[in-house]
């Protein structure tokens, strides 16, 4: 069947199996940011924003998809370096593996949350695993981006 | 030093953070095969019978592999500096399955749906035996896990198959009897330390083609490409020289890609088929098919004196490699090699170790390696014995840990080059304020806080067996290239050898490009395991930049015309001592391609060193304990870490952070388990619990600095040694608030709780 989407501001129309997951479209459709690190809704690095807000594309069926505005990393690559290089200068990449995942869901949060507060902060990204870091660098770099060291 | 010791960003940072397709997977063909594998359901069992040819005519399918269509040479997966010091005791498929995961059959289709409908075709029947699945029981079981005549080792490691010995060791310096004898203290326990998942971001997966000269080229998330590339001509029979490995961006390893799960697969179907061939391992996969930490069993006798001096030291290990051998014989050796040499009163030492087949998930790397497993068990009797001479933990530490020239009874004939362990653990005391804390404060009627602590050594390298070489070249242009075999996972490595070339090249960052690591370019490194990256790979970076700014001095002062002891380096140019005049490299550069000179410079140097110069951590935990309950919070864990001379300083705390954090894991929660026929249990993310952010309440590091005479620029390793303090921190901790000594990880809240109520 085929869904019709806008993806990163411009309209496509995907050929898809009734059974797919919209991660699995998009890296088809060569988004290749979007990463399947668990297949159980457990690690975030699927990240994507539909109509803004983040979902994890590995759980989300893709013709729930249809009609609606889908977001990638590929699509915000401005906003996405800004705190990108917040992050690599605090050593706070690490493998990076994770990190479009986490950067998807780090500038929701920013469209979404004014001052928050470490607490918020960390209930917001709990969604988003990080093997490497143990957290603490991110939150650094994440307090920093969000102006609320 | 004008870029080592720096914060300098890691100069792959921007490009993995933001999505860009740098990994395996983004670097496959549109037309590449996708590989499924047939696993068995059985933990231990025969293939009778094997029926492919309905999985065959799906539309689609381009080869279904049984073992009887794979070659017959034993091999190890474990990615080792040959001759590797695991059993050749695999074959890619055989016709006995030896844990549930093992694989059956290879799927080659056009795509993933197709692999998986012929998967469904295959028929498969099995005579099921009994599988060994507690490794306390598997030392003379009746069931056999590795019956075959084939299996071969490269050296004695003392394998006994028909008894389920992979491996024993025996150690043992100066008369332990007499020792015990007359000491004043003696405590004795079990310790036991689970199998823990590496749980890295990007599950293992490999990709591979022929290229224009019909050679095998293999894409693949590993930390051993040189390994790896032996490893495939071993088991398919392969000449070395048709096969080249590629190794790009990693999503992180943690030893867990120093063993090739899945790079045989697809290089198989390549070389069967022609074509291009994909695998990706799913998360379960993953956790049911590569590898775990050694679980193992850790008996600890020790003695001292009533001043708290430790005069003996008795270890005796149990190790479960599982279904294979990989690096079975080797991690079991890092229980005694990474603890006794710390405490260096001892009179007297033995460590005696068996290790064990089991018919589960193959045991592998994972930092730490055998070293956290030692850690846990003699940091907790170490604890105990404090206890027992009514010492302060800290101090009996300060009393017997090791100073800077000495040398030990495991380690007689080496002197200790560096060592800031003393102030790591008064800076650490310091940080967690240990001396308005311990033992316990009490809050209320039911809550209670603690501190606990423990110290750790590791090492920088395998002394005396891994080699790594390094080449900068100077390009026409006056820019360097620096060719590493070295396996940046993430960690950085990349960065940190090109500021090590930048420093002694006084060049910017910009100027050093750094290639690695691909086996058709890169001179030959064993890759990046055993905390050797920054030590060993380093060394022969700076060696190797300090030939080519010989080599560089020498053709500038031949264009000036000049002898080269009346100049210098000046990094942008060669300079004539007291004189105005100089030619710059670039032009040194050009003339050396462009020019007369018709000579590239380039430096080249190779290092193995003759010692392992071991960075420490001291860890100190900080619990609150529900009395009622057993449910704890780690509300504070301090590290301060000795990794001789930081070369990064923003790299070096990321990794002390983020170590910490997986030992945090280990300590509390992560835990490999199985059912009663030997089937994984915890096979996702949603059973496997890694920490996430809201589980790390605060890890607060520091650093320490000594200076290791033998390592670039005073460096010593910080990979490993991060991890190795919480899972016996914590237990001290926990026991501090509750007089309960939770001895088999991970300290869980119903252990603890059973504990208070036995």
């Amino acid at each position: 069947m085929q869904i019709n989407v806008s993806i990163n501001g411009k309209k496509a129309a995907y050929e898809i199996d009734n059974n797919e997951f919209l991660a699995d479209t998009l890296r088809r459709h060569g988004m290749l940011s979007i990463r399947k690190g668990c297949n159980t809704s457990n690690c975030g690095l699927c990240t994507v924003w539909i109509d803004g807000k983040p979902v994890l594309s590995c759980s989300l069926l893709a013709i729930k998809a249809d009609g609606k505005s889908i977001t990638t990393i590929e699509g915000v690559q401005h906003q996405a370096e800004e705190f990108a290089r917040i992050l690599v200068e605090g050593g706070a990449d690490q493998c990076g593996f994770c990190s479009p995942g986490f950067i998807m869901t780090v500038l929701a949060m920013k469209n979404e949350l004014k001052n928050p507060s470490e607490e918020d902060i960390i209930h917001y990204l709990t969604g988003n695993l990080c093997r490497c870091t143990g957290y603490m660098g991110q939150l650094r770099a994440v307090k920093k981006y969000m102006g609320v060291e | 030093m004008k870029i080592v010791g720096k914060a300098i960003p890691k100069i792959d940072g921007l490009a993995i953070t933001t999505g860009k397709p740098v990994y395996t997977e983004d670097l496959s063909t549109k037309d590449a095969l996708v590989i499924k594998i047939l696993r068995s359901p059985h933990a231990f069992a025969k293939i009778t019978s094997i029926d492919v040819s309905k999985a065959q005519q799906v539309e689609g399918v381009e080869c279904v592999l049984t073992y009887k269509d794979v070659p017959d040479a034993r091999f190890t997966l474990a990615g080792q500096s040959y001759p590797e010091p695991s059993p050749y005791d695999r074959l890619i498929l055989d016709q006995i399955v030896r844990y549930a995961g093992d694989e059956v059959a290879i799927i080659a289709a056009v795509d993933e749906k197709t692999a998986l409908l012929a998967m469904k075709l295959i028929k498969v029947e099995y005579e099921v035996f009994e599988p060994v699945l507690d490794f306390e029981k598997s030392i003379g079981s009746s069931t056999v896990v590795h019956p075959e005549d084939d299996l071969h080792c490269n050296f004695d490691m003392g394998m006994e198959k028909g008894k389920n010995i992979v491996a024993r060791q025996h150690i043992e310096y100066g008369n332990l009897e007499e020792e015990f004898k007359n000491c004043d203290v003696v405590v004795e326990e079990t310790w036991y330390t689970q199998a823990t998942a590496q749980s890295m971001m990007e599950t293992h997966r490999s990709f591979s083609y022929l290229d224009h000269a019909g050679r095998l080229v293999v894409i693949c998330s590993t930390q051993v490409p040189f390994h790896v590339k032996r490893m495939l001509s071993i088991a398919l029979k392969l000449p070395s020289n048709k096969i080249r490995v590629i190794k790009p961006r990693i999503g992180g390893g943690f030893g867990a890609k120093q063993t090739a799960c899945t790079e045989i697969f697809p290089a198989l179907v390549t070389i069967k088929t022609g074509k291009p061939a994909l695998i990706v391992q799913d998360r379960t996969e993953t956790f049911m098919a590569s590898t775990t930490r050694h679980a193992m069993r850790v008996k600890v006798k020790m003695g001292a004196d009533k001043e708290g001096f430790i005069k003996v030291i008795d270890i005796h290990g149990l190790s479960d490699t599982g279904a294979y051998g990989e690096h079975g014989s080797t991690t079991v050796g890092l229980v005694a090699s990474k603890t006794l040499p710390l405490y260096n009163k001892t009179k007297a030492i033995r460590f005696m170790a068996e290790v064990v087949y089991t018919n589960k998930t193959p045991g592998g790397a994972f930092r730490g390696y055998g070293a956290t497993q030692g850690t846990f068990a003699v940091e907790s009797t170490i604890n105990k014995l404090a206890e027992k001479l009514s010492m302060d933990p800290s101090e009996i530490r300060l009393k017997n840990i090791i100073k800077e020239g000495e040398n030990s009874l495991y380690h007689y004939d080496q002197m200790l080059g560096s060592t800031a362990l003393h102030k790591c653990i008064d800076t650490g005391k310091k940080m967690i304020g240990w001396d308005s804390k311990y033992p316990r404060t009490v809050l209320g009627k039911n809550k209670v806080r603690a501190v606990g602590m423990a110290i750790t050594m590791q090492g920088s390298g395998i002394e005396k067996v891994d080699m790594a070489s390094a080449e900068v070249r100077l390009n026409d242009d006056g820019n360097y290239t620096l060719l590493i075999g070295s396996t940046d996972n993430g960690t950085g490595s990349d960065t940190i050898h090109a500021q090590m070339a930048a420093e002694v090249l006084e060049a910017g960052m910009d100027n050093i490009t750094v290639l690695s690591a691909d086996t058709d370019v890169s001179p030959f490194d064993p890759g990046s395991y055993a905390s050797s990256g920054t030590y060993v790979t380093g060394m022969a970076v700076v060696k190797a930049s300090e030939e080519l700014k010989r080599k560089i001095v020498d053709s500038g002062a031949k264009l000036l015309d000049v002898p080269a002891e009346n100049t210098e380096f000046c990094g942008d140019s060669v300079k004539v001592l007291n004189k105005d005049r100089s030619i710059s490299i670039r032009t040194i550069a050009e003339k050396s391609v462009l020019g007369g000179m018709k000579n590239q410079l380039s430096g080249f140097a190779s290092y193995g060193s003759p010692v392992s110069p071991p960075p420490f951590v001291a860890g100190f935990a900080e619990v609150e304990v529900d009395l009622e309950t057993g449910k704890y919070d780690l509300i504070d864990y301090v590290a301060v870490a000795d990794c001789g001379t930081i070369i990064n300083s923003n790299l070096a705390r990321i990794q002390l952070e983020g170590g910490i954090v997986q030992g945090i894991g280990m300590a509390m929660y992560e835990d490999v388990h199985y059912d009663y026929k030997g089937r994984l249990q915890t096979n996702s993310f949603m059973q496997y619990k890694i920490p996430s952010r809201r589980d790390v309440k605060q890890v607060r590091t520091a650093f320490e600095e000594s200076y290791e005479p033998t390592g670039p620029f005073g460096a010593k390793s910080i990979g490993e040694v991060v991890i190795n303090t919480p899972p016996p921190a914590i237990a001290h901790a926990v026991y501090n608030a509750t007089g309960v000594w939770v001895s088999h990880l991970p300290i869980t809240p119903e252990k603890v709780f059973m504990g208070m109520n036995r």
